[in-house]
């Protein structure tokens, strides 16, 4: 029954885009003009002009819109406890995550904060992983190991997904310096909030990637909110794009993904030249910092919907497709459907996906991993998942006696809650 | 003849720790003509140069490593070998320079970042735990680490209370962590060739005390295949009356005990513990089985310590074999005083360690 509703789901997607294809050559060029001029620090800004096709234009559409719905669909599952922890979002953003992939390739690396599930669809990630992750299934992107925060997809170039705030930008200073020590002639776009940008670590790492050359982007997703501090109270100069001082910078609507698209292909060219560059995009986000938080305590309804009214990435795509005739508004409505039906049919798959085994909790601490020894009582432990260990590796005990010999012989290096129940060896 | 040696010495009061030395060390050369000696930063340094030779993407990073030839001389003649792309000078910024070298593992490389002293790593102490440490696991084995920070680690002389801490006990508490400590010439060489080939992140801890002391040393540590195993504790000296284990600096200070105590009948056991994460439990537990009796010895701050844990592990798996309560001899629980006295205090001393022995072989008095 699935794979009908597969079948059919590509079915109609080959009908839309075979519709599409007779109306226009999808690679004649287009023109676009960014929402307002670049702003440039210390550098001669790109021109608003942005080439384009007609393709382009409806797959930015279609990406924008599967990142909308994932994102208000993982709003409903946190609310109905399938999603614990912490869960941010990151709808009204979706122009940076679309514009930035557009400009770059797979080759260059991508690394980013918390608010990481839509950049994590950009660089490859399915549907799957991302919900399955959300939820902790073994079918996530990190075996449900990680969770919302910690989406990876190192052969995409993402690395992470990080919890600590402003800790990913050195990080990304270090994955540019490998980029360079390799002679990859390839870049890292290190992204983080207007709530990082005070971080000392950034200026540290800046200084090094300045003084090095690094070809490392800086990307503020300037949102206007740390967390719940506006950020005129956050910093005294929330010029975030200059304050990288000596490094350019250059300031983008970041609602606007031609306009993103055009600053990150600007800022990797500079990159690979004379090093760090500074992109400041102006954001927005729909939700508040994250679900435990409304959003609605430090900034008023109004300016939220006042921002989905002027500013929307997907309607301003969507006036753009339909001014330039690619599209007709039902199409679009069509797209939005099969984009919804993909994202439930994906998250139905994932919330068959099981919980890991229970043996996973001790894999990965290190490359090499641990094999589980179970003392009796954990007998109803699934023992089918061990024979991928060792013999010598898994090791289960019936007895006090076997416990006490274990002791001797091997070396266990990790343990439960309980280290005489529970506990891990060293191959 | 020794005894000639010893009290010749004595009036001219020598430092105990010179004189052992000294008399372990002509007895060696009058014996034995082959052996080679080798001092702890050469062993060091030859192993960093032999490390980088065999694979490119090992770079060293940390202040002063490249053209001051590094802080203590570890790094030294390295930047003219390898030049300064390999061998990279950064400013006096650990969080940054930290962050870059775990990123710059992240891609496949193999950075060495060493930090001056381990007092400063706790600028850096989030991307040593949060970025390297738990990568492998929050990302179920996409994000391997392959990165060794080192540097010198505890007490030295006279450098007060911000600069002498021991940090053993806390990077050894981090599951993620390989946590090494070596002594020798040996354990450097072997320890650092193992960390720099590990695909783990790697806390190596040095002793500045340590880099100036020679040690004999055999053809076969000299290859440059030779590596340590992590994880496996060494047997320095064997005994049956009473388990010693200590680490770094304080393995020399506990061979010394273990020699007075020989004089009184008390035949002692000492552990060079060598890796801190994992700890080598079963040597632990296998020689307290047969000598009934532990004193643990480290140079940090005893709440939490790595005595503590040893301590721990032993009275879960060894109870019914101890035939005495464990003893425990640590630095001082106070912040590292400046004056000469007060800081031989705050120190372990040799003393200290054959007064404990005593104890736990209810030997006291």
């Amino acid at each position: 029954m699935a794979q009908l509703t597969r079948r059919t789901t590509a079915l109609q997607k080959t009908l839309s885009a075979a519709i599409l294809s007779t109306r226009h050559l999808s690679t004649s060029p287009i023109t676009v003009e960014t929402s307002v001029p670049f702003t440039a620090h210390n550098i001669d800004p790109p021109s608003r002009s942005v080439e384009t096709t007609p393709q382009e234009l409806l797959t930015f559409y279609r990406d924008m819109a599967l990142m909308r719905r994932m994102e208000i669909a993982a709003d409903s599952l946190y609310k109905s406890k399938l999603i614990r922890g912490f869960c941010h979002l990151y709808d009204g953003q979706e122009a940076v995550a679309v514009g930035m992939e557009a400009a770059i390739t797979k080759k260059d690396c991508i690394i980013t904060a918390y608010r990481d599930h839509c950049i994590f669809l950009g660089r490859g990630g399915t549907l799957l992983e991302a919900f399955a992750e959300l939820m902790g299934r073994k079918d996530g992107c990190s075996k449900g190991k990680g969770g919302s925060m910690h989406f990876y997809k190192k052969e995409g170039g993402f690395y992470g997904g990080h919890g600590i705030v402003g800790a990913q930008i050195p990080l990304g200073c270090g994955l540019a310096f490998a980029q360079k020590y390799s002679k990859d002639e390839n870049v890292t776009f290190a992204m983080y909030g207007d709530g990082a940008a005070n971080q000392g670590q950034l200026f540290e790492a800046l200084n090094m990637a300045a003084l090095w050359d690094l070809p490392a982007i800086l990307v503020c997703e300037n949102n206007h909110y740390g967390m719940g501090t506006a950020e005129w109270r956050a910093a005294k100069s929330p010029a975030y794009y200059k304050r990288g001082d000596y490094v350019p910078g250059l300031k983008v609507d970041g609602m606007d993904a031609f306009a993103v698209k055009q600053a990150c292909k600007f800022a990797k060219e500079h990159a690979l030249k004379n090093g760090p560059i500074i992109l400041e995009m102006d954001t927005y986000r729909y939700h508040g910092h994250s679900m435990s938080d409304p959003g609605s305590t430090y900034r008023t309804r109004d300016e939220i919907s006042g921002v989905r009214q002027e500013r929307d990435p997907i309607e301003r795509i969507r006036k753009l497709i339909l001014s330039h005739d690619l599209a007709t508004e039902k199409e679009l409505k069509d797209t939005e459907k099969e984009v919804r039906k993909e994202v439930d049919e994906a998250i139905a798959k994932a919330k068959e996906s099981p919980l890991p085994d229970p043996s996973e909790l001790f894999t990965n601490v290190y490359v090499k991993g641990y094999g589980v020894e179970l003392n009796k009582s954990l007998l109803e432990l699934d023992l089918t998942n061990l024979s991928r260990f060792s013999v010598e590796q898994s090791l289960v005990l019936f007895s006090n006696i076997k416990l006490t010999l274990l002791v001797i012989d091997c070396i266990s290096q990790s343990f439960g809650a309980d280290r005489k129940e529970l506990r891990a060896v060293l191959p | 003849m020794w005894g000639i040696m010893r009290q010749r010495a004595a009036c001219k009061a020598y430092h105990a720790l010179n004189l052992e030395q000294g008399i372990r060390a002509i007895a060696l050369r009058a014996f034995s003509s082959s052996a080679k000696q080798m001092t702890v930063r050469d062993a060091l340094n030859s192993a960093l140069d032999e490390e980088m030779s065999a694979d490119p993407k090992v770079f060293i990073m940390g202040e002063e490593v490249g053209e001051y030839q590094g802080a203590y001389k570890i790094s030294k003649g390295l930047l003219d070998k390898y030049g300064p792309e390999r061998v990279v000078d950064t400013p006096i910024t650990e969080a940054g320079f930290a962050g870059i070298g775990v990123g710059a593992a992240y891609y496949g490389l193999r950075p060495v970042i060493e930090f001056m002293t381990f007092n400063f790593s706790m600028q850096a102490i989030d991307h040593i735990i949060n970025s390297a440490a738990k990568s492998n696991y929050m990302s179920a084995g996409q994000i391997s680490v392959p990165i060794v920070f080192r540097g010198p680690n505890g007490a030295a002389a006279g450098v007060g209370a911000q600069h002498s801490q021991c940090y053993a006990a806390w990077y050894g508490a981090i599951p993620g962590l390989k946590v090494l400590a070596p002594y020798s010439s040996e354990d450097a060489r072997g320890l650092l060739k193992a960390a720099i080939r590990d695909p783990d992140p790697v806390v190596f801890l040095e002793n500045e005390l340590l880099y100036g002391e020679s040690f004999p040393i055999s053809d076969e540590v000299l290859d440059s295949s030779f590596s340590l195993p992590i994880g496996k504790a060494k047997i320095e000296r064997e005994g049956k009356d009473v388990t010693i284990t200590a680490f770094s600096k304080m393995v020399g200070y506990a061979l010394q005990a273990a020699d007075i105590l020989a004089k009184e009948g008390i035949n002692a056991e000492v552990i060079n513990l060598r890796t801190i994460r994992p700890l080598d439990r079963s040597t632990i537990n296998s020689s307290v089985r047969k000598t009934n009796r532990l004193v643990t010895v480290e140079e940090g701050f005893p709440q939490h310590g790595v005595g503590a844990e040893i301590c721990a592990t032993v009275v879960e798996d060894s109870f019914e074999y101890l035939d005495a309560p464990v003893e425990r001899i640590a630095g001082a629980d106070v912040p590292m005083p400046y004056a000469a006295n007060l800081e031989r205090m705050a120190v372990p001393q040799v003393e200290d360690i054959v007064r404990a022995a005593k104890r736990a072989c209810y030997r006291s008095r």
